[in-house]
């Protein structure tokens, strides 16, 4: 029997028995939700996570010196946080010697951050993200300065008590009509004198990326951070991607150098990348994936089992039809052809209406929560074809049997 | 071609059940000629049931041989007998068999989708079958659209479509009533004198008389062979 007659046979035979039909590929329909939805959002996870957020990060051509990984994810052992309680704090005269001895053309910016309150006339807003840092800053953040302007090396080495802020910190401190620009606000109990606004960021997962106050390194709000000398990193920006593994070996030695480690010592410090933080997305996603087939695997399983119950309960229901057409032709492959095509396209409807559902999740997921979702076009492929593998498994034994049947019996016949 | 189409040369069939062995056929020869109309009678455990099983090539004997159409189908296998039961036999069953779900039409093509034939062709054939049948304006009625009568003339033309070398009817009328019934023996007399081979398996004599040779069987052997003078109607249409 050609394969065309076996589905159209197939499909008025599921449309002939909806509910049933329904109730045994449910479990195919869960189990392809799950994997479209989960790798849909991982997948824009992963979009997200190489545009968005590296570039929140400082870009891809961009790296610090630190004390410690900012970033952590899986195995941090006792030992590794005592060995990194123990390290020498990044400072100013560490910046500077970089800077002076590097060759590899870079920007430079030091850079100590701290969360603070600062208030406007009585108004204040609170977790605001201050960062003292250089005037390269701006450029290495690729931040533009909307309103007014940023401040400027001479500033720095001056320690001017100036300050850029943040689109949402603007909008929060001042009212609507009032000129940021040129007022003086509190910043930790210090006055600041607003200098410029930064170009609205958007969000990051939910969380405003506009709520932070800029102020030179050198200036007096410095104080409220860290001791003297000592930052928190040194940002440093090459000119382009290409030559940040040269920069991020020259950085390393220059620092091993510097502090006199031993060719066995390891590195005291961490040289922190957008890559970094990448890679420990990576470490997730990578987490979800090997979750994913678990989930995914029993309720095709539990899936595949169902199938095969309805079509060992449709054989028994069908065995004069299955007489019949014995009588009139019909090889053994022909009856198994039908029943496996049978189950086939019952499993492939479930997969169908699995993508559909799990296409639904993901765009709601995007629609009503920070998190992003992409379709990954594998996954649909990928669903389609374990669809298929169930129902032809789950298929092949009430198949058989209905193959085997003797057709006297199944007609009736003594 | 030989004239003869069906010869049965000391056929045997024995079934076990448990630790008794039936033996339902006990060696029956038999030879039916092209063309013939011929009605199989015996009482129940005369062994007519099996015989038709057997003459339709759903079963295969414990020893003899089966020559149908020159083809010796005693010694087939399953398979084998499945492309034979689609070429050579053309069933009509007692209670009908046709598919619920499925349009007279469809029933109609089903043995053509197992020879693999195109479904234009198909078409064709079937509409054809199902006219010759007097039943081209309900094609695309279901079975349970259709009176006894009609369902009985589906099948008929089912049987038909493939043009297979015997026509074999397994009470055909058994679930008619006796108007329907003489309607339906009338068809069969109608097809026999177009040329159809005819085989009748009844216990009834009433329906035994339609055909022109009438064979008893009677404890799993041939009780008596002879010709029966042809009633008017087949010879009419």
């Amino acid at each position: 029997m050609p394969i065309l007659e076996a589905v159209w046979l197939a499909l008025s035979s599921i449309r002939a028995q909806k509910l049933k039909s329904f109730f045994s590929l449910v479990g195919v329909l869960i189990g392809v939700t799950f994997l479209i939805a989960v790798v849909s959002i991982v997948q824009g996870m992963n979009v997200y996570m190489t545009s968005k957020f590296a570039d929140a990060i400082g870009g891809i051509n961009t790296f610090q010196v630190q004390t410690r990984p900012n970033m952590t994810f899986g195995n941090v052992t006792d030992e590794m946080w005592k060995e990194w309680q123990r390290r020498p704090r990044i400072t100013t005269e560490d910046a500077a010697y970089i800077e002076d001895k590097m060759e590899t053309p870079a920007h430079f910016s030091r850079e100590s951050e701290t969360s603070i309150g600062v208030a406007y006339r009585g108004k204040s807003a609170t977790g605001i993200d201050l960062e003292a840092v250089d005037a390269a800053f701006f450029d290495i953040k690729h931040w533009n300065v909307a309103d007014g302007r940023a401040f400027v090396p001479q500033e720095v080495q001056a320690g001017a008590p100036v300050v850029v802020i943040g689109n949402d910190l603007a909008d929060g401190l001042f009212p609507v009509g009032v000129q940021p620009v040129g007022k003086t606000i509190d910043v930790g109990g210090i006055p600041y004198r607003v200098i410029g606004v930064v170009e609205k960021q958007g969000t990051l997962f939910g969380i405003s990326l506009d709520k932070f106050a800029v102020i030179p390194i050198t200036s007096p709000a410095r104080r409220l951070i860290d001791r003297p000398h000592v930052i928190q990193d040194l940002q440093i920006q090459t000119e382009n991607p290409a030559q940040m593994a040269q920069a991020v070996d020259e950085v390393t030695t220059l620092m091993r150098v510097r502090r006199g480690l031993k060719p066995s010592d390891g590195n005291n410090f961490d040289i922190g990348t957008a890559q970094d933080a990448l890679d420990q997305w990576g470490k997730i996603s990578k987490i979800l994936f090997l979750a994913l087939p678990g989930l995914v695997g029993i309720s095709l399983v539990v899936g595949g089992i169902v199938i095969m119950n309805i079509m060992l309960m449709s054989v028994v229901e069908r065995t004069r039809e299955i007489g019949i057409r014995k009588a009139l032709g019909a090889r053994r492959q022909d009856i198994l052809a039908q029943f496996v095509v049978e189950s086939t396209v019952l499993s492939l409807t479930g997969a169908g209406a699995g993508i559909l559902t799990g296409l639904a999740l993901a765009f709601a997921v995007r629609a009503w929560t920070p998190l992003p979702a992409a379709v990954a076009p594998w996954s649909i492929g990928m669903a389609v074809g374990l669809g298929l593998l169930v129902g032809i498994v789950a298929g092949v034994y009430p198949a058989q049997q209905a193959a085997k049947l003797d057709p006297i019996i199944a007609l009736g016949h003594e | 071609m030989s004239d003869i189409i069906i010869q049965l040369t000391g056929i045997t069939r024995d079934y076990v059940m448990g630790s008794e062995v039936v033996r339902a056929l006990r060696g029956v020869d038999l030879s039916i000629r092209r063309n013939e109309y011929v009605a199989i009678m015996g009482p129940s455990g005369s062994g007519k049931s099996t015989m038709m099983n057997m003459l339709g090539c759903l079963d295969t004997p414990t020893g003899g041989s089966y020559w149908l159409n020159g083809n010796e189908v005693s010694t087939m296998r399953d398979d084998d007998l499945a492309r034979v039961r689609n070429r050579e036999i053309g069933f009509v069953f007692q209670t009908f068999n046709l598919l619920p779900r499925a349009s007279a039409l469809a029933n109609v093509e089903l043995p053509l989708v197992y020879a693999g034939t195109s479904a234009r062709e198909r078409r064709r054939r079937a509409e054809h079958a199902l006219q010759r049948v007097g039943l081209g304006a309900r094609m695309d009625h279901r079975p349970n659209e259709l009176s006894g009568g009609q369902r009985q003339r589906v099948a008929i033309a089912r049987a038909l479509v493939n043009e297979p070398s015997i026509l074999l009817a397994d009470e055909p009328t058994g679930n008619l009533d006796s108007t329907t019934s003489e309607e339906i023996m009338r068809l069969f007399g109608g097809l026999h004198a177009q040329g159809q081979t005819v085989i009748l398996v009844t216990h009834e004599p009433d329906i035994a008389a339609h055909a022109h040779r009438v064979v008893v069987l009677r404890d799993g052997v041939v009780d008596s062979d002879r010709p029966n003078p042809p009633r008017a109607e087949s010879a009419a249409a």
